[in-house]
């Protein structure tokens, strides 16, 4: 059994054909609502998804262990990440689950394979981020910063009790949690729109969440397991 | 340290004492924090009264102004409680993020019986 899984904080304008769209692939899917102010949590449910309301913002990564929580508890074995933006193609759903079928517990759909654009800056530090964690995992990845992905057990009951919530926690951070789960990481090439609302994070605070994350990935060896 | 500095201790620690008194009973403030508050006043205010305390402290710690000892014990508890608050937030973040968290599957679960 396999759960769609859209994170969604205001976007109340591309959310309802999203779910539509996945509906029509014959998949079950829950909108996590990370607390928005809009009309997100009611288009869909008036799309037909079933949604789960997080009452305050606290951050896709929480939004995203909410999700894996709900579909470990209702006995769902597979979950599909996919952005309510409609930057990720549903279409490439059927590609996800090809390679989880295959084996692979958590599939990340690389924009880059199918030769998506970004600034330069930008792309200098999604490849010096991706090179790291590449050498980290031992398997070559060109897109960690990917939200497109497909998480299977015994991974996903390992992210929804152990999932970070900060900004490029809840996809560099997290697929070297899976790695050191034990788990098994491929990536498939997807197509990805250019994002059509709603800005990409920039300057300083993407500054303090990269050397954040720096922290996290040169601690994470030697932290304490509660 | 002149006897004027130290009258500025007394009145500064009274000040802070009776806000806190206040906060406590407003319940704005936790005991648990307060105590904390209460006692490193009352130690610079111990510090302040007794002279040759001081002295003796700064003398062993080899620095020349009682003053300066103050400062710097003070500053030294500030970086702690700091330090002790950060952690406190950080442990918050996590309740915070698993209450709202746990609360919208049920909700949702709720809703969909």
């Amino acid at each position: 059994m396999t759960l769609v899984v859209i994170p969604a904080f205001n976007e109340q304008s591309t959310v309802g054909e999203v779910v539509r769209t996945v509906a029509s692939i014959g998949l079950d899917c829950v909108v996590v609502d990370d607390g928005s102010t809009d009309d997100t949590a009611a288009v869909a449910r008036g799309a037909g998804a079933l949604v789960v309301r997080l009452p305050v913002n606290l951050g896709v990564g929480a939004a995203l262990r909410a999700g894996f929580r709900y579909a470990v508890r209702n006995g769902y074995r597979r979950a599909i990440q996919v952005d309510a933006d409609l930057q990720h193609d549903p279409g490439s759903i059927p590609d996800l689950v090809a390679a989880a079928d295959a084996g692979a517990h958590l599939v990340i759909g690389s924009r880059f394979a199918a030769g998506y654009e970004v600034g330069k800056s930008r792309r200098l530090v999604m490849r010096a981020l991706a090179r790291l964690v590449s050498r980290r995992v031992g398997v070559p990845l060109d897109d960690v910063t990917s939200g497109f992905r497909a998480i299977s057990e015994p991974l996903l009951s390992h992210f929804a009790n152990d999932y970070p919530a900060d900004f490029l926690g809840d996809t560099v951070e997290a697929i070297v949690i899976a790695h050191e789960f034990g788990a098994t990481v491929a990536q498939v090439p997807v197509t990805m729109a250019q994002r059509r609302v709603g800005a990409a994070t920039s300057g300083a605070r993407a500054f303090g969440h990269l050397l954040r994350l720096l922290l996290v990935l040169s601690i994470r060896p030697i932290r304490h397991r509660r | 340290m002149t006897g004027r500095a130290q009258i500025a201790v007394f009145v500064l620690a009274g000040i802070v004492f009776f806000a806190i008194v206040v906060l406590v009973r407003r319940g704005r403030l936790k005991e648990r924090f307060a105590l904390l508050w209460l006692g490193i006043g009352f130690g610079v205010v111990v510090l302040a009264a007794v002279r040759p305390w001081l002295d003796a402290l700064s003398e062993f710690l080899g620095i020349q102004s009682g003053t300066t000892t103050l400062f710097a014990a003070s500053t030294l508890f500030l970086l702690g409680l700091v330090l002790h608050l950060s952690i406190a937030m950080s442990r918050l973040t996590e309740q915070v993020r698993d209450v709202a968290e746990a609360l919208a599957i049920l909700e949702a679960e709720q809703r969909g019986r």
